[in-house]
């Protein structure tokens, strides 16, 4: 597929996917919990901008509405939450130092690549502008993924989560022309659930361990009790 | 006029308005910072003063500290000369690619890195020690962008690379954007602008690049100083023309030539002024921080070769 056959607001929703990506990287590799709060903002921004391009090419009015949900819930509500939440915690000035952050950067360029190379074959050749989509979607998750594998604070792992969530959405709103509202919905319902239950957890984590390195969690067996 | 004449009138254009740019960002920034700063045309004045002064060697200097700055001016114009100014279809593009240009330039800076050894001062190696560590990091980025913008012309040839670009016409590529962002980093890198370095601090430990020029004096100096003006104008070219490539003269006529001469002045004219916001917005960052800086350059230029890839080949 050549870019030359496209319409101009598709070019610009595979620009603002291209950027979303690029935004994971930044949130894979900031260490500043602030600043990374503030990245994960701004991809919920360009997810909410993806699904407002697409119900204009699309004439799909209930995109519209998705459109204002998204940009609500996940570039103001969900991050000032998490802003508050930081900011009780007194985590406002720590930064976690990373091990290997070269490598862990390496790492999720190879998952890009994985991912495009999983979609490939997927996909008919028509419908090249979906698949190219659905490749850079499916890396914004996997790299989600890896966040939550590789980051110790609990705070980052939720970031990590949130950020495939935004992923998921991507694919479904540039795949499908967007879910039934009822679906969409139950989503945003659902992540919202899931952010004040985060909420009630790193107080408990914090209030157990003193910390929210979840690393430390180990720690609790019964032997050292015992000692 | 014939190819060649106008390729060497462009070639004489790069020394001949170097100054001219380092004038006017520094002439922005001071009116920036509430200064009414010197005239635009003060870096001529310096060059001709620098020019007619005495030259004086360090006794313990070896000939290559005579040789370096003669090299490093030549070897920086030629790379110069082989970017398009005012008009495509050189015949210079048949010579020199984007390669030879990074060449060039690798090879303008290992001499400048060498003479500030040279006269073994401890500030001259430092400088080159650093400037190494700059460049060693900042030239992979560098190919890497480069790279992204061949792989869309299927040619190295910088004049391709914009023929193709102006075919095109206004398409929005993701990996443009990013090969964008990696140049620019890349160009405050190897520039010495102010995040990596300061180009106005010439006792400070801090300093990479005057750091290795501190030896040198009259017309030596002169010619280091409008090498790297020149590089700054190269950097700036190169950013102008590849990314923004309108107006730039299709043909050998004297109108398009001023036509093109005018639009890459006037596209140079906001480059420069944004260079002197950032610079007076920005602070200069730890050295050990610019590795840091210079893998987000390397993260974007690889960002851009796979968003080619994905998005807009895709078979």
């Amino acid at each position: 597929m050549s870019l030359t056959l496209l319409t101009l607001l598709q070019q610009f929703v595979l620009l603002l996917a291209a950027l979303a990506l690029f935004l994971s990287f930044v949130l894979l590799s900031q260490t500043r919990l602030i600043a990374a709060i503030r990245v994960f903002a701004w991809q919920g921004a360009l997810v909410a901008a993806v699904t407002l391009t697409v119900a204009l090419a699309g004439h799909a009015h209930h995109l519209y509405f998705s459109a204002a949900l998204t940009l609500g819930l996940k570039a103001m509500l969900i991050p000032a939450m998490l802003h508050r939440m930081t900011r009780r915690l007194g985590l406002e000035r720590q930064s976690e130092t990373l091990s290997r952050p070269a490598l862990v950067i390496m790492a999720a360029v190879v998952l890009v690549i994985f991912s495009y190379w999983v979609v490939e074959p997927m996909v008919a050749n028509g419908l090249a502008f979906t698949r190219n989509i659905i490749a850079v979607s499916l890396a914004v998750v996997l790299i989600g993924l890896l966040m939550m594998v590789f980051r110790q604070q609990a705070v980052a792992q939720v970031l990590g989560f949130m950020s495939m969530e935004n992923g998921l959405f991507l694919a479904a709103v540039s795949a499908t022309a967007g879910m039934p509202l009822v679906v969409e919905l139950g989503v945003a319902f659902d992540v919202l659930v899931a952010m004040v239950l985060f909420g009630v957890f790193f107080f408990q984590i914090r209030e157990s361990i003193d910390s929210l390195d979840v690393d430390r969690l180990n720690r609790l067996t019964e032997t050292e009790e015992g000692r | 006029m014939s190819a060649w004449l106008v390729a060497l009138l462009q070639a004489l254009l790069y020394p001949a308005l170097a100054p001219l740019l380092v004038g006017w960002v520094r002439k922005v920034k001071a009116r920036l910072q509430n200064r009414r700063g010197a005239s635009v045309f003060q870096p001529y004045a310096d060059l001709r003063k620098l020019l007619v002064k005495e030259t004086r060697v360090a006794h313990t200097a070896s000939e290559l500290f005579r040789v370096a700055p003669y090299i490093v001016f030549v070897a920086t114009w030629l790379a110069a000369a082989t970017v398009p100014l005012v008009a495509l279809d050189l015949p210079i593009a048949a010579v020199a690619d984007i390669i030879v240009l990074v060449g060039l330039l690798a090879l303008a800076r290992f001499f400048l890195a060498l003479a500030g050894m040279d006269a073994g001062t401890a500030f001259g190696g430092m400088g080159a020690s650093r400037e190494m560590l700059v460049s060693a990091l900042a030239e992979p980025a560098m190919l890497m962008a480069v790279f992204t913008l061949a792989m869309t012309a299927h040619s190295t040839s910088l004049q391709s690379v914009m023929a193709h670009h102006l075919a095109d016409g206004f398409l929005l590529r993701p990996s443009y954007l990013f090969a964008f962002g990696a140049l620019v980093l890349v160009a405050l890198a190897e520039c010495g602008r102010i995040p990596v370095d300061n180009p106005s601090t010439h006792l400070e430990l801090t300093m990479v690049h005057e750091a290795m020029l501190l030896e040198y004096s009259g017309r030596h100096l002169a010619l280091m100083e409008w090498a790297a003006q020149i590089k700054l104008l190269l950097y700036g070219v190169l950013i102008v023309n590849v990314f923004f490539p309108w107006g730039v003269g299709a043909s050998f006529g004297a109108l398009a030539l001023g036509s093109g001469l005018a639009v890459v002045l006037l596209k140079l004219l906001v480059l420069g002024a944004l260079l002197a916001a950032g610079e007076t917005v920005l602070a200069k960052m730890r050295l050990f921080r610019v590795p840091g800086f210079l893998n987000l350059a390397l993260l974007l230029a690889l960002l851009g070769l796979l968003s080619h890839v994905i998005l807009e080949v895709g078979a």
